[in-house]
């Protein structure tokens, strides 16, 4: 039995139960939830120590065998998945009980923050198509109520629009698994992968492919259907808008890239084609809005869509450096973009706006919040020896050998104007003239929150130096997940 | 709502005959038609009739339930349930029944998903009237 496989899943979740009966407890919930984070970090590492040395697990819930029963797969992917959510789970749960108002972690922020949690590595780690649709509801209903949380006048008017948007792409998945059960009689995504070899993935699968697509490109922020993000985003406080950059769209990113490799992959002229022009306009068009925009938090929220299309741009490629590169580039964004995130509300807290043009001269008074963030924001921007520059080398060079000029001409661009708004971001807000007096900005001493983002910094600096034996072991998972049949044999166990 | 005798009266055995067939479908259980979600359902159908037809102060004094507590417990003890099986070997959420010979009830039955679909029952039944309430209690 490999019932840890489970764990990542059930631990969350029965603790956010528990977290229940103390919801007036602020002192419990905390810690309970702090060691919670810890447990599930260390749990998730071994997990994925485990499933590199020993191969992949899997779990036959109620022990009903495998096309039949809901599998959970825990493969190379799925565990580093897991291990980078909890990495930035602890770091934004810390952000959050240094930052959060009392009466926004009493409201039931706990429960619903590790319910979230429960939804994202089910969603991870599932190996059921309809249970990834359970997970993704898991996930979803928990961040209806963390994005509205606090519930300030901006954050009902722009959640409204987040809901209907998910429950619009939620409608459309439930149609895909009903018409890919409708096609090949199964559920199981091992089963449903030797249906779709079997039949010729022809004319319908098609169809279905690119409704998967859809579906997951408006959970996953891609082109055209981006527009909720940015606005959305913007509501809700620092601790929970850094875990939705963060993470929330890479959960989208992940069934993509899932699904495109184990189910649909006999037919890339058609649906990797469409898949390179998707990532190409979703690079540019994001990084456009980002330019244009002069306030902190909506050019990270714009950043958010033009990296999405990095990652994507990985998959179309689909070669195993392009594949490698992309889950580089999804590690080191669900760091450095939830890092962002957090300095921008440590930023707003300082100057109490997030407009650049009323900030300015903050690394005079602020210097530990000024260097740590320049760190940061030059790993976004993809400056050599941060971790942004080799997932973008890694992409670069797969386009080249594989052919595809354009796409990498237009993900230099990008790097550029991304470059650039970075660039905007530290001149407006950390040079220039002092905003603020020097009492106050004596009084506002930040530096016990920049602590708490630190982690996150140190692991995208590390991401970079150690690239080497990063890149041999994402080497590692991308010949895994370009060959179906390692997943379906664990699976299916044939 | 003083002189409403006739809805008061009906409600009073109508209410009563729901709770009890919503008790009857919960045990019809997990091999015929019913459970947990249905039962619950109807219990949550029941009880709302007596918050609409008696005001909600009258009711809450009758049924003095805190129905997020309910959830929490529901969800608790359907997890709960699931662990049980881990902790003998099993995969999460293993199954297990027997017969046994019981006092009143002549041989019957006994399965893990009864406490399982017992956790449901009171989700669903929390859920329902926590979420009715709540917009009930937001108007006054």
């Amino acid at each position: 039995m490999n019932n840890i496989v489970f764990l990542p899943i059930l631990i969350p979740l029965i603790v956010g139960v528990v977290l229940l009966f103390f919801a007036k407890n602020l002192k419990v919930q905390r810690v309970i939830s702090g060691i919670t984070m810890f447990t599930l970090l260390g749990l998730s590492l071994y997990l994925a120590h485990i499933v590199y040395y020993g191969g992949t697990h899997t779990l036959e819930l109620g022990n009903w065998p495998a096309p039949f029963g809901i599998v959970l797969v825990a493969d190379n992917f799925a565990a580093l998945m897991v291990s980078l959510t909890s990495i930035v789970g602890i770091v934004c749960l810390f952000y959050g009980f240094l930052t959060l108002s009392e009466v926004r972690q009493k409201g039931y922020f706990f429960p619903f923050y590790l319910f979230l949690i429960t939804g994202v590595n089910g969603a991870f780690l599932t190996g059921d198509i309809f249970n990834l649709f359970v997970f993704f509801e898991v996930m979803l209903i928990s961040s209806y109520i963390l994005i509205v949380h606090g519930g300030t006048k901006y954050q009902l008017r722009e959640s409204i629009k987040y809901v209907i948007i998910n429950v619009f792409a939620s409608a459309l998945f439930i149609v895909g698994v009903a018409y890919i059960y409708a096609i090949t009689g199964t559920l199981n995504m091992a089963d449903i992968s030797v249906k779709v070899a079997e039949l010729e993935q022809r004319g319908v699968l098609n169809v279905v492919a690119i409704l998967f697509l859809l579906v997951f490109g408006m959970k996953g922020a891609l082109f055209p259907l981006y527009f909720w993000l940015p606005k959305s985003y913007y509501g809700p406080p620092a601790a929970i808008a850094a875990l939705f950059g963060g993470l929330l769209t890479k959960v989208g990113i992940y069934a993509i890239i899932r699904t495109f490799t184990l189910i649909f992959y006999h037919e890339p002229g058609f649906t990797h084609t469409v898949i390179m022009f998707i990532a190409a306009a979703t690079m540019f068009f994001g990084v456009l809005g980002a330019v244009s925009q002069f306030d902190f938090k909506r050019i990270l929220s714009f950043h958010i869509i033009s990296q999405v299309g990095y990652m994507i741009m990985g998959l179309a490629i689909f070669s195993p450096l392009a594949i490698a590169g992309a889950i580089y580039h999804i590690a080191h964004n669900i760091f450095v973009k939830s890092a962002l995130f957090l300095y921008a509300g440590a930023t707003q807290q300082v100057t109490g706006t997030t407009d650049l043009k009323k900030m300015g001269g903050l690394l005079k008074t602020h210097p530990f919040l000024g260097w740590t963030f320049f760190v940061s924001a030059m790993a976004m921007a993809g400056i050599p020896p941060l971790s942004g520059f080799f997932s973008k080398f890694a992409l670069v060079l797969s386009g080249i050998q594989e052919e595809q000029y354009w796409i990498v001409f237009v993900a230099l661009f990008v790097g550029i104007l991304t470059l650039f708004s970075m660039m905007k971001i530290f001149i407006y807000a950390f040079w220039g003239e002092q905003k603020l007096s020097n009492e106050e900005a004596k009084e506002r001493k930040i530096g016990k929150v920049v602590v708490s983002i630190l982690p996150l910094v140190a692991l995208a600096v590390i991401m970079g130096l150690a690239a080497e034996p990063v890149f041999v072991y994402l080497l590692d998972i991308a010949e895994e997940i370009l060959e179906p049949s390692n997943y379906i044999n664990s699976v299916l166990k044939e | 709502m003083k002189s409403s005798l006739m809805l008061h009266t009906i409600t009073r055995i109508v209410a009563f005959i729901i709770l009890s067939f919503s008790v009857f479908l919960f045990f019809a259980g997990h091999n015929n038609p019913g459970g947990g979600f249905i039962g619950g359902l109807m219990t949550a159908a029941g009880l709302l009739l007596l918050y609409v037809s008696f005001d909600l102060k009258t009711i809450k004094r009758v049924i003095p339930f805190n129905y997020t507590t309910m959830i929490a417990t529901g969800m608790l003890l359907a997890i709960g349930t699931g662990v049980v099986s881990m902790f003998l070997g099993d995969a999460y959420l293993t199954q297990y029944f027997d017969y046994f010979q019981l006092p009143i009830l002549g041989e019957t039955e006994l399965t893990t998903a009864l406490p399982f679909d017992l956790g449901i029952y009171l989700v669903v039944v929390g859920v329902a009237l926590l979420s009715i309430l709540t917009i009930a209690e937001d108007d006054a």
